[in-house]
């Protein structure tokens, strides 16, 4: 089977079926925690910091939801609009935006104290048209120097992607660089062809902590072993959550006094109240 | 969900357009309101990063008058409580954020602001 980027773009490829099918699939659901949990490490923010994120090709929100869990405010963005209407079914806690990362972003400098992007970058590999500025060098580079403007100083984005190849992998990091990163590339599991994970750990200005690119982990082979490294750190990040650090919510009473105040000020635009007015927000594990 | 934290943060990314591009004008919004969890820790740590005039504008825009003109020096609980519901509990559902500088106009549908560019806008 080709992959993904390869078949269409990407907010056709993930139309309504696949973004369906992609977010309730349980193995992909585990995989991409698995895979946030450890871009959430190599962030390496200080322990119980309440950092703002920006979550790069957020989709449906398997990622953004590890990081709700996790305590941290986020802003996501991602090109596929079925991709962001299940992240709404799901009710994460994230601000959601319709965006293409190859057209750059237009936050303020310094808005970020950390990215972190799962399984989304390989796209920017593919060319979508013949015009100058979707070619994926023009692409990748106003992604980065965006990305790198948006960001604080000191701070770290983590990327986990797919290359094909290592001329991809060259082609990508030399642009991060150009467009002002530091680090470079962190590789999980690199004799494994399972469990192998790239992880491009970008930083920006000393990057926070020690600056060496930090290591991949090694483990011979199986993805056996390596899940139950996985579930190791999980447990570890999972300790550090402040218990009662979910959200929560007090519902629609909360809600309608706030209007009734609102509409006491004199505004006129507060809205009606709806059916949604204080609609519950699921539990996330 | 756009709410005023991000708001804040967002300026327009439309080729050439690089000076008074920010603060987005609201335009036609539906508000809805949700209560999120407060975190005085995250407020403070945000707190450098806002632009102040900005966000009274955009909160009275959107009908709440409880931050004061000036950043405050002093920061109590009171304050923060208010500066959480602003930042964090009022959700743009609909209507659209226009530039100042270039009037593109980003439609915000569901809660998602549309942040397209087309291809003349690209930089
Ligand atoms: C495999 S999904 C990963 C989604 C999410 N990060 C997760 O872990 O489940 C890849 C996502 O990247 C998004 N994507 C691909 N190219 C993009 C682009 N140019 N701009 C924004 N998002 C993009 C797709 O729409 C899709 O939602
Ligand atoms: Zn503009």
């Amino acid at each position: 089977m080709s992959r993904p980027e390869l078949q269409a773009p990407p907010e056709i490829y993930y139309g309504d079926v696949e973004a369906k099918k992609y977010t309730n699939n349980s193995r992909v659901q585990q995989i991409q925690a698995d895979m946030t949990y450890r871009a959430l490490e190599l962030l390496n923010l200080p322990p119980g910091d309440p950092a703002l994120l920006l979550d790069i090709g957020c989709g449906s929100g398997l990622s953004g939801e590890i990081l709700d869990e996790q305590g941290y405010t986020w802003v996501g963005v991602d090109v596929a609009p079925s991709m962001l209407e299940v992240a709404l079914e799901r009710e994460v806690e994230g601000d959601l935006f319709l965006q293409d990362i190859g057209q750059g972003f237009g936050f303020r400098p310094g808005s970020f104290d950390g990215a972190i992007s799962i399984s989304v970058i390989q796209w920017l590999l593919n060319a979508e048209t013949s015009h100058p500025t979707s070619s994926p060098p023009h692409r990748l580079m106003r992604f980065f120097t965006t990305l790198h403007a948006a960001l604080r100083n000191p701070s770290r984005a983590v990327l986990q992607f797919y290359p094909t190849s290592d001329d991809q992998v060259q082609l990508i990091t030399s642009i991060a660089q150009k467009a002002g990163f530091g680090g470079g590339v962190v590789v999980d599991y690199p004799n494994s062809k399972k469990a192998r994970k790239v992880y491009l750990c970008l930083f920006v200005g000393g990057g926070g902590g020690a600056q060496q690119v930090p290591k991949g982990l090694e483990d011979e082979a199986e993805e056996g072993e390596a899940r139950a490294q996985f579930e190791k750190r999980r447990e570890r990040l999972k300790k550090r959550q402040i218990s009662g650090k979910r959200k929560n919510v007090k519902g629609k009473d909360w809600i309608l006094r706030k209007k009734e105040l609102y509409r006491q000020r004199g505004k006129d635009n507060v809205p009606n109240d709806s059916k949604y007015t204080g609609r519950k927000r699921k539990a996330v594990f | 969900m756009v709410r005023l934290i991000t708001h804040n943060l967002l300026a327009c990314h439309v080729k050439g357009c690089t000076s008074n591009n920010f603060p987005l004008q609201f335009k036609d919004v539906q508000i809805e309101l949700r209560e999120a969890e407060f975190n005085p820790d995250f407020l403070r740590n945000f707190m450098p990063r806002i632009e102040w005039k900005a966000l009274v504008d955009a909160a009275r825009q959107l009908g709440d008058t409880s931050l004061p003109e000036e950043q405050p020096e002093m920061v109590d609980d009171e304050f923060l409580q208010k500066l959480h519901h602003v930042l964090l509990e009022v959700h743009v559902e609909e209507g659209a954020m226009v530039c100042p500088n270039c009037n593109h106009s980003y439609p915000i549908s569901n809660g998602i602001p549309n942040m397209l560019l087309a291809e003349h806008e690209i930089g």
